[in-house]
């Protein structure tokens, strides 16, 4: 079996009286789409921000590309190909798309952002930005404001800005929230053909989706993933079907 | 003879500090309700002063004056949020502060306008002015010891008027969720008025319990608002309680640094140069003060995180 | 060339143009004023760089325009009296040479920016105000109390430093002085805003999280452009305290703070050349009031206000209308 890319060892998180994770594993294998789904307040923004940076987890550890990353901040992890997407899209909205995604390329670039070349004309900067636009199909909207975007474009210009960071995986956060039936069936075609370039941690509300698209599934419940395993497994099992899928014994 | 001089400034830092806490504690009422950053609060601890100097001086009484200082500022802090501040809520922080940068400009050449440059002065009422002999044999200005004790007795007041009262608990509803109580049937804006207006006449008390010490001039709010700032700080934003320990530790720190720091440089060099330096460094201490808690909690010490 | 652009054009060629016609009807006040113009909008680039690329609302910028200024009366004053700065353990002599003057500004005013950013950037919105005033405010007494360099009276300077090949006594020429450099820190602000750093700033000030996202550290960013900000605005304040060849602890004060702000806030917010519309118009209203009536300030403050409630575009968003998305 190949190495995990990236793997999630026991880790748990407190606030107050709440366990808002509670002895979480799971991991994304290469090629795969592993989906995570779950009731509201399962604690699935918590569990992605434990595994991308921003919240450090109780106990446990998170492991990226063979290395624990654990004590590593948000932007170290991004730097070492782990890329995310917002629930709520996080994009400069006073800022062309093109802006938006060069920032990506910016710092996939590998040196720091260098203080007085133009952004925009460093040809290696903008071909990778703008390869990223016409991998999503935005590249006629690359001089428009972010701002003038449909929701379904700022979705997909997300997605876009993750694809300039070089990345060895995917973490992303209901990528298809408020996309509508067309918007997230060309969503769905999208990601089932990125999963050939990085797998993807997958967390969704879209059930359509979710059972198109992942190769696994971990249900999370309260915090604890109480069940994990291909989309038959899950159809099958009793305790999601009670706790989650809301269906009588 | 060091004794009774340290437990002097250790009283004269007491004062201080309480005089801090009625500044602060509008400006952090003001932040945690309404959202706002409020930098002409030294303006209205200004209005309190002026004032109350000028009551003083057309019937002679301080206590009228005292009453004038809180009328005066509350009215003046009502009027300016509803002329003003009420359209800044929604605004960032920056309108905020230019917007109530331009109202220091208006209140400072206004009152010079209406004043003149020159300062004016509020005496110590007679029946306040002079040494009292403390347990120990230590003398110490009465009017300080009663400012200190009013300042408390307002501190105390003010912890009761938010725990306890409809006002209070309206005020923390505020400071949670303003969707909620809109929705609750109270009235907002009234609100935000009553709140401004209440920490407008702390400042402008302030104003005038320190102005009978000090001179009454233009430009006397700025730097205690400063100071006000730093003690918001360091006790964190929205919480009473932390500006009153904030203000005591800004207070203490402020006085007994002046002695402790040219006494500690004395050790190294002539005296002198110790009491230059020294007074020199001892300025910048509450300033390090708020740097290291800055380090240590960024939120403040009863500031909640973010 | 867009509306903008020619509008900045028009802006600086008076600017330059105002002199000249001074210097020809022997008018060497208004080169003066036309010499302050271009040094508090030097300041306000300074400014500029953290506020309107960066976010960052610092109200403690007087601090570095103090440290520029104290850099030039330090130095100057002890090149005057001959005396060294420092014997031991290197020699250390004072300055009267505008360029040594204005490297150790820039330097001394890009360290404190350094230490003041590092802590205050650890925090942001409003506790980012106050921490910045709270530092200025610091600086400010520290300069009242340090006897060493004249306290609260300050450091006068005998004669003008000076410039290789220039008479810096002449109005026109230190005119020349502040202009170029004031030219320069445009340009440099400008390339700047369009580089990769000025792309990623900008985005750090509209969404944190992305940019961290990204693998860049808001943090750092920001540090960075507070440092360069203090910088420019520290430069400002050497050429001010060599205009006025004198030096006080007002120019710590939170009034410089506030008026470095304003004049952004005149020009508009977030515009390359607010700065410079902004100074010019605050020394305009200055000169104009100021000779009607004691209390100019009163009208200035209502101005502000009016600007700040009604019209956030400030005059180069009144002359330009909104700004275009730049590529």
């Amino acid at each position: 079996m190949t190495e995990p890319v990236l793997s999630v060892h026991n880790i748990s998180k407190t606030f107050g009286a709440v366990k808002a994770c509670d002895d979480v594993s799971l991991d994304l294998r290469p090629g795969e789409i592993h989906a995570v789904i779950g009731p509201n307040g399962a604690g699935k923004s918590t569990l992605i921000k434990q595994i991308c940076g921003g919240l450090k987890p109780d106990a446990g550890r998170v492991e990226f590309l063979g290395r624990d990353v654990t004590s590593l901040r948000t932007s170290a992890r991004a730097q070492a190909g782990l890329a995310r997407t917002f629930q709520v899209s996080e994009l400069a909205m006073e800022d062309t798309v093109l802006q938006n995604v060069t920032l990506g390329a910016l710092a996939a670039g590998g040196k720091g952002p260098g203080l007085f070349r133009a952004a925009l004309k460093n040809t290696g900067l903008r071909d990778r930005a703008m390869s990223a636009l016409m991998r999503v199909g935005l590249e006629d909207h690359a001089a428009i404001r972010a701002s003038e975007l449909s929701h379904g474009q700022r979705r997909l210009l997300e997605v876009a800005v993750a694809l300039t960071l070089n990345p060895k995986a995917f973490v992303m956060d209901e990528p298809m929230a408020g996309m509508g039936a067309e918007g997230s069936k060309r969503m769905t075609g999208f990601l089932d053909q990125l999963r050939a370039q990085a797998p993807i941690l997958l967390v969704e509300h879209d059930m359509d989706a979710v059972f198109a698209l992942a190769d696994r599934l971990s249900v999370l419940v309260y915090g604890r993933v109480i069940a994990t395993g291909t989309v038959e497994d899950i159809r099958a099992n009793e305790e999601v079907r009670t706790a989650y899928l809301g269906e009588g014994a | 003879m060091t004794v009774i001089l340290f437990i002097e400034q250790v009283l004269n830092g007491l004062q201080f500090g309480i005089m801090l806490f009625l500044m602060a504690a509008g400006l952090t009422l003001v932040f945690g309700v309404m959202g706002l950053i409020n930098l002409a609060h030294g303006a209205l601890y200004m209005v309190g002063a002026f004032a109350a100097a000028a009551v003083a001086g057309m019937t002679g009484s301080f206590l009228l004056a005292l009453i004038a200082a809180l009328a005066a500022a509350a009215a003046a802090g009502a009027l300016v949020e509803l002329l003003v501040i009420r359209r800044l809520y929604i605004r960032d922080h920056l309108d905020q502060v230019l917007a109530t940068f331009a109202l220091i400009l208006i209140f400072s050449e206004g009152t010079r306008w209406m004043f003149g440059s020159f300062p004016l002065y509020l005496d110590i009422p007679d029946y306040l002015s002079g040494p009292v002999t403390l347990p120990g044999g230590i003398k110490y200005p009465l009017y300080r010891l009663v400012i200190t004790l009013i300042g408390l007795c307002i501190a105390g007041g003010l912890f009761l008027l938010i725990s306890r009262t409809r006002l209070g608990i309206r005020i923390r509803a505020g400071e949670s969720d303003r969707e909620m109580i809109a929705a609750l049937g109270v009235n907002i804006s009234k609100l935000y008025t009553i709140v401004f207006a209440l920490g407008a006449a702390l400042a402008g008390l302030a104003g005038a319990l320190v102005g009978a010490i000090q001179s009454v001039q233009v430009g006397m709010g700025e730097p205690v608002m400063i100071l006000a700032f730093v003690v918001i700080v360091i006790g964190g934003i929205g919480s009473i309680k932390g500006a009153l320990i904030g203000a005591l530790m800004v207070g203490l720190t402020n006085t007994l640094g002046g002695i402790a720091m040219p006494a500690f440089l004395r050790l190294f060099m002539d005296n002198s140069a110790a009491s230059a330096t020294g007074s020199a460094l001892a300025s910048m201490l509450i300033y390090v003060l708020m740097a290291v808690v800055l380090i240590w909690r960024p939120q403040g010490l009863f500031g909640a995180a973010t | 060339m867009n509306r903008e652009n020619l509008i900045n054009t028009i802006l600086l060629l008076a600017l330059a143009t105002v002199p000249l016609w001074a210097m020809a009807n022997d008018a060497p006040y208004t080169i003066t004023l036309a010499t302050k113009v271009a040094i508090f909008a030097l300041a306000g680039v300074g400014l500029n760089i953290a506020l309107g690329l960066g976010g960052l609302v610092s109200l403690g910028h007087a601090a570095f325009f103090g440290i520029g200024g104290y850099a030039m009366g330090i130095l100057a004053s002890h090149a005057q009296n001959f005396e060294p700065i420092m014997q031991w353990p290197l020699l250390i002599e004072g300055s009267k040479s505008m360029p040594v003057i204005w490297i150790t500004g820039v330097i001394a005013s890009g360290l404190a920016a350094l230490i003041i950013g590092a802590l205050s950037l650890r925090t942001s919105g409003v506790y980012f105000i106050m921490i910045t005033l709270a530092f200025g405010q610091m600086l400010f007494f520290f300069a009242i109390s340090w006897p060493a360099y004249g306290g609260e009276d300050g450091l006068s300077i005998y004669i003008r430093n000076g410039f290789p090949g220039l008479n810096t006594l002449l109005p026109i020429h230190f005119f020349g002085i502040c202009y170029t450099l004031l030219a320069l820190a445009l340009l440099f602000s400008a390339k700047l805003a369009k580089s990769p750093f000025g792309l990623a700033l900008n985005a750090a000030r509209q969404t944190p999280a992305r940019v961290e996202a990204v693998g860049l550290s808001p943090y750092r960013l920001r540090l960075t452009a507070f440092v360069i900000s203090g910088m420019i605005t520290g430069l400002a304040g050497a050429l001010f305290a060599d205009l006025n060849r004198f030096v006080s602890p007002s120019m710590f004060s939170w009034q410089t703070s506030g008026e470095i702000m304003v004049f952004l806030i005149l020009g508009g917010v977030g515009r390359l050349y607010g700065p410079v519309a902004g100074a010019a118009a605050f020394i305009m209203l200055e000169h104009f009031l100021g000779g009607l009536s004691d209390y100019w300030h009163i009208y200035l403050g209502v101005l502000l206000l009016l600007v700040v409630l009604f019209a956030r575009g400030g005059i180069i968003g009144f002359l330009a209308g909104r700004q275009v998305a730049h590529d």
